[in-house]
């Protein structure tokens, strides 16, 4: 690496991703992500299982208000997994964006003394959540043959529906870790945003409640398509190819590009201001 | 030989105050752009007063293989130029390229996780400094060894005791072989054992062909370890030279500058207060910078209160040469005759440094005056230094004593009789 040039000046306006540095840490990278799964479960008593405790007991929660109390529609399916096969991504969602969030913040004392891509942190916080979402949809698989589902050659999608929700998770978490470093209110809003956003996803309900002509314009929402995918490859829910997926991959991608172009135009300020 | 660091009018500028400068919530963000509104409007768009250039216009060219010292008083601008060539912070101004891999060791102990044991602390900062795993583990042994911590490498570095921590950290960046290292002030903690083997390893570095930027308060390092040393004062650059010939001179400045009066250099405006000047006053009011450990000094504030002000808090901050802070002390700390600033008018503000509290050393003032959480209206680091002097240290009848503060503190024996039971021995004897 002698041939490294390293050249130091103020940068101004936008500034580009440079991804080939990013994949140059990414030694650093993969640290953080085993960083975070490691704090998260220690000095707790149930460790990993937490992963499926969490999203389960939601499910289990709505399946008794919702599903038995209120009598919300679930597109045929029984409602415990109808619901909980939309918790899953949800979850991963949810648990990345709120710690992607505060991943500056909390990782201050790095920022002020070493040097590395500080996209790295939301990036490992976010992906760390990868494994609770291994671990969910292993318990969701073992559940559905209970209620006479057996995932068939549409579970081939999955990659695609897994990108989809990463690309969003992502890009949302990359603005509001940028915005935290510079005002710590984004800390205070996260958690109603969060709430905000849960009620306008169909984690709860079904989507066919929603009338027919704005189902394109709620698939602005990444996380509308994402379930309907996951609906549609595991539970025989309706297909979710169509405007629908297109308005939401459009959606992921602009979250994506303006949350990870945001964090690059604000970066050079964190360590004045952590 | 080809350079491997260069700088062209380098320079960084930080705005000050009690939240950094920045707006960090939105509302003060909000009413931050409305100011900048009102004074546009104003057509008052004159330089924000709360700025300061920590380094401006240094040219400079590191060649290849040289250990360059930097050397300067406290926010001469030493730091800011290692956070810069280490990329941690950007600059303002002008460029600086760098030929190799860069590590640095800005501070020591806080490169760490807490949570994570010593072992995976090691990988955690090889990955920062951009090695792969198989070069950490090649050299993961040696590292260990050399800070001496192999019983505690799977345990947690909370657990670490202040200089465990520091030898790790200076270990895992010793043995870790940048091409260009930038070491920020190592040498001021640690015991003298540790010390003496990173000066042996820091030479070691030295003569393996590395470029190294070494800042120190530490004088005989500093001309012990480096071929070449510039010397810093208020950003700027005010010697370079060959490094024994610098550091002469700077010491010789060093006591000629120690004077017991200080006065500002310019008029930061300012409306709440103007400061005339700092004084340091023996016991009879008579100006002067020595004291011997066993008296008190007075440090006398010359300052005119423009605005009226409740708030309004006169201060200084004692710190030692490596800018450690050792005490913030204001005027109003205790409710009564201090606090009697209220009224517009030229005061003389005078805080009591008591006898038997600091040990024998070389400390700084800071000047410290703010308008209570809502802005700093003085904060000029280093503006007198007072040195505190043990007569038996300097009659050679003892040593310096470790520590900061030389307190006189209260000591008793008592010798215990038989008759005693040992749960009345248990408690000391002004409870009983």
């Amino acid at each position: 690496m002698a041939g490294d040039v390293v050249v130091i000046a103020p940068s101004q306006g936008w500034q580009p991703l440079r991804l080939r540095l990013l994949w140059g840490f990414r030694e650093l990278g993969y640290f953080f992500v085993w960083r975070e799964i490691k704090l998260r479960y220690k000095q707790t008593l149930l460790g990993t299982s937490w992963a499926v405790l969490q999203p389960l007991l939601m499910t289990l929660v709505f399946t008794v208000i919702f599903g038995h109390w209120l009598h919300v529609g679930s597109g045929g399916s029984p409602y415990l997994v109808f619901s909980f096969a939309a918790m899953v991504p949800w979850a991963f969602f949810s648990q990345g964006l709120s710690q992607g969030s505060k991943s500056l913040t909390s990782g201050a004392t790095l920022i002020s003394r070493v040097y590395f891509p500080r996209l790295l942190l939301p990036l490992g916080s976010v992906l760390s959540f990868l494994l609770d979402l291994g671990i969910a949809t292993g318990l969701l698989l073992v559940l559905m043959p209970f209620y006479g589902y057996a995932p068939g050659v549409k579970a081939l999608a999955f990659p695609l529906f897994l990108l989809l929700l990463l690309v969003a998770t992502l890009g949302t978490a990359f603005l509001l870790a940028a915005a935290n470093a510079q005002y710590r209110d984004v800390q205070y809003i996260t958690p109603f945003l969060l709430q905000l956003w849960f009620f306008a996803t169909p984690v709860v309900y079904s989507p066919t409640i929603v009338p027919h002509g704005l189902r394109s314009v709620i698939a602005i929402n990444p996380l509308v398509s994402v379930i309907d995918g996951v609906r549609w490859m595991l539970l025989d829910g309706p297909s979710p190819f169509g405007p629908g997926l297109a308005v939401s991959a459009a959606a992921a991608v602009a979250l994506f590009l303006g949350g990870a172009f945001y964090f690059r135009r604000t970066e050079r300020g964190f360590a004045d201001v952590l | 030989m080809s350079v491997a660091i260069s700088i062209e009018e380098l320079g960084k500028r930080y705005r000050l105050g009690e939240l950094g400068g920045k707006p960090t919530r939105i509302t003060e963000a909000l009413v931050d752009s409305g100011r900048r509104l009102a004074r546009l409007a104003e057509r008052r768009r004159s330089e924000y007063p709360e700025e300061i250039w920590a380094l401006r216009h240094l040219v400079l060219d590191v060649p290849e293989g040289q250990a360059l010292g930097v050397i300067g008083r406290n926010g001469s601008g030493k730091t800011t130029l290692l956070k810069l060539l280490a990329r941690i912070t950007e600059p303002t101004e002008g460029r600086a390229t760098i030929r190799g891999r860069v590590g640095a060791v800005i501070d020591l102990a806080t490169g760490f996780h807490q949570e994570l044991t010593g072992g995976e602390n090691i990988f955690l900062n090889g990955a920062i400094l951009g090695m792969g795993r198989a070069e950490i583990r090649a050299k993961f042994d040696e590292i260990v060894a050399f800070a001496g911590v192999d019983d505690f490498i799977d345990t947690p570095v909370k657990r670490y005791s202040a200089g465990m921590k520091i030898r790790l950290g200076f270990s895992v960046a010793a043995h870790l072989e940048p091409e260009v290292l930038l070491i920020d002030e190592v040498l001021a903690v640690g015991d003298a054992d540790f010390q003496r083997k990173c000066m042996g390893r820091m030479t070691e570095i030295g003569s393996s062909g590395r470029t190294v930027l070494f800042v120190s308060h530490n004088m005989n390092a500093v001309e012990h370890l480096c071929d070449r040393v510039i010397w810093l004062d208020q950003g700027s650059l005010v010697r370079d030279g060959e490094a024994s010939a610098v550091v002469g001179e700077y010491l010789k400045n060093r006591t000629r500058t120690l004077s017991p009066v200080w006065e500002p250099h310019a008029d930061a405006p300012n409306p709440d207060v103007r400061l005339h000047g700092i004084r340091l006053l023996d016991g009879e009011g008579t100006p002067r910078t020595e004291f011997k450990r066993t008296e008190p000094a007075l440090v006398e504030f010359d300052v005119s209160v423009l605005r009226s002000d409740p708030r309004l808090r006169v201060g200084l901050d004692l710190a030692t040469q490596e800018g450690l802070i050792v005490f913030r002390t204001f005027h109003d700390d205790l409710a009564g005759a201090g606090n009697r600033l209220l009224e517009p008018g030229r005061w003389l503000v005078r805080c009591l440094i008591p006898a038997n509290l600091l040990n024998h050393g070389l400390y700084s003032i800071n000047a410290r005056i703010k308008i209570n959480q809502f802005r700093w209206c003085v904060q000029e680091d280093d503006v007198l230094q007072l040195e505190i002097e043990d007569e038996e240290v300097l009659e050679g009848r003892d040593q310096a004593r470790p520590g900061l503060a030389y307190p006189v503190v209260g000591w008793e024996a008592e010798p215990v009789s038989a008759a005693e039971s040992s749960a009345e021995r248990a408690k000391p004897a002004t409870l009983r």
